[in-house]
């Protein structure tokens, strides 16, 4: 039984469409890797799945939960589900450690000592142990981005969702980012990351989705996606984004 | 009123000078005045007291001469005349703070309904808006004061009409004060909120309003001193704040540039300590951030 499933999801912002009857499975422990061009409905794909956007048409049912827009659906399913955003989004007026423990205290009604102690242990997964009394814009793009996931961690999801984690950073600081994010891969969460970081995707994904014009292309493991992609679009896109 | 117990309270002062322009300390000024002006000009007695007249009628009206005896600390009577003057202070501060923290209450919660999706709930913001908004506040004030009771059946004391009145006017700018602050706030922030579990009203509660009022900070220090200068009109209704003080004294000394003079200075230095505290206070949160 997947621990997510998609079944022709559809959902159009005014006249546009931006998912166009997708289906999807990912089993527990998969790492899925979303790629395609912009505008091709990665991101809003992902941000179904916890309901930043609530799809207009098919079924979402996350780790037995059916999505059908009900209050009740939604926060069982923000419980489980993680996510890390393209521009960090942390809460810039709270210190690092206030970032992290604000979910687990508010929503999982965790003590403050049982909060900060889950945050110093994921900020330390994160490797900035030593940043938890400042505020994020004391920080770099890339420690941000580390606090961040260490915030989605602090809530112990079933599964993490990236949406294009090393796109607003600068060059230097990715490769921080996709360590972390290796780490988290090797540990066994299910992971759906939408990025153009096509190293990464090599090294940890499970299985690779190419989406265009709000469909699913092309699903395929790595190997065979990076050597042989069968539908044109897909040829034409891997040309273009991986280094000559 | 416990200064000049003798006091009629229903005098207005504009009216005196306008009725009794001849009366009071600035005749002898203008006497001296006159008279030499008087010696210079012909013989014609009736020129003269033509002359004579105009001359008192401006004098009286908007005299240069200033008398600040009425107000001097170091005269008996014009220390007691300044500590009148300033008794009115106590329930200007109350009557402005205790109606702007009404408002600010009172326009949070009209400010929500207006960011609400449901378009029942954004049509009470707008309706409650504009109407309130539509009312000039001295209309208000003797609106609240001589009509409710009627209307409600109540009995208000001047204070509470004061600030009911105050507080509802200004309401509809806080409501739109906050409405802006929390739609400048970026849609990531409820989105990172959403995603970590957090409800409507910790989001708001934690995330956005924090970071909300960081940013209306100045706008919220404006209405504060526009409050201030407002609670000057509760006077008419006879609540003993600062204005009201300056007009009953003007009554009896018929000083009216000295005392509004001191009245002005009274608002001044108050609005500038206001002013300093809000900027300290903008500094403080700043720091924070950093």
């Amino acid at each position: 039984m997947p621990i997510i499933q998609l079944s022709n999801v559809t959902k159009r912002f005014g006249t546009f469409t931006a998912l166009d009857a997708v289906s999807l499975d990912v089993s527990k422990g998969e790492r899925v890797v979303v790629c395609g061009p912009s505008g091709s409905g990665k991101s809003t794909l992902i941000r179904c799945i916890n309901q930043l956007e609530v799809h207009d048409a098919g079924t979402i049912t996350v780790d037995g939960v059916m999505l059908d827009g009900s209050k009740a659906a939604l926060n069982r399913i923000r419980e489980k589900v993680g996510m890390v955003f393209q521009q960090f989004n942390l809460f810039p007026h709270l210190s690092i450690i206030d970032n992290l423990i604000l979910g687990p205290m508010r929503a999982r009604g965790k003590t403050r000592e049982e909060a900060r102690e889950i945050a110093m242990r994921y900020l330390t997964r994160v490797r900035i142990p030593e940043q938890a009394d400042k505020f994020p814009r004391q920080l770099s793009g890339g420690q941000q981005q580390r606090v961040a996931i260490a915030r989605a961690l602090c809530m112990e999801p079933e599964i993490l969702l990236f949406d294009e984690p090393t796109s607003a950073l600068d060059p230097e600081m990715i490769n921080e980012v996709l360590d972390v994010m290796v780490g988290l891969a090797e540990s066994g969460m299910t992971m759906i990351v939408v990025t153009h970081e096509m190293g990464f995707a090599r090294k940890v994904a499970d299985t690779m989705v190419f989406m265009d014009h709000g469909e699913i292309v092309e699903t395929a493991p790595p190997e065979t996606f990076f050597t042989a992609p069968k539908s044109l679009r897909c040829q034409d896109f891997l040309q273009k984004i991986l280094p000559h | 009123m416990s200064v000049f117990p003798h006091l009629t309270a229903s005098l207005s002062p504009p009216d005196l000078f306008r009725g009794s322009g001849s009366g009071g300390n600035a005749i002898p000024d203008c006497r001296h005045g006159a008279s030499l002006v008087l010696n210079k000009s012909g013989n014609d007695s009736g020129v003269r007291i033509l002359i004579l007249l105009a001359l008192l009628a401006t004098l009286t009206g908007c005299s240069a001469d200033w008398g600040w005896y009425v107000v001097d600390p170091s005269t008996k009577s014009g220390w007691i005349n300044l500590k009148f003057l300033l008794s009115g202070l106590y329930y200007t501060i109350l009557l402005s703070v205790t109606a702007i923290l009404i408002s600010v209450v009172i326009g949070l919660l009209v400010a929500l309904p207006g960011l609400s999706k449901n378009p029942v709930l954004r049509g009470f913001n707008r309706v409650y808006v504009e109407i309130v908004r539509a009312v000039p506040i001295l209309v208000l004030i003797l609106w609240v004061y001589y009509g409710l009771p009627q209307v409600a059946d109540i009995s208000i004391s001047v204070f509470w009409a004061g600030v009911l009145a105050l507080a509802l006017s200004d309401s509809a700018f806080e409501a739109e004060i906050f409405r802006a602050g929390i739609q400048s706030i970026d849609k990531g922030q409820y989105e990172a909120a959403h995603s970590v579990s957090l409800n409507y009203s910790d989001t708001m509660r934690f995330v956005i309003l924090p970071q909300a009022i960081r940013r209306i900070l100045p706008a919220l220090g404006n209405q504060l001193v526009y409050m201030l200068k407002m609670s000057s009109l509760v006077s008419v209704i006879g609540m003993q704040e600062l204005t009201r003080k300056a007009n009953e004294l003007v009554v009896t000394e018929y000083r009216p540039l000295e005392i509004y003079t001191i009245l002005v200075l009274e608002y001044l230095v108050l609005i500038l300590i206001v002013s300093a505290g809000v900027r300290w206070l903008e500094r403080r949160m700043q720091t924070d951030e950093r």
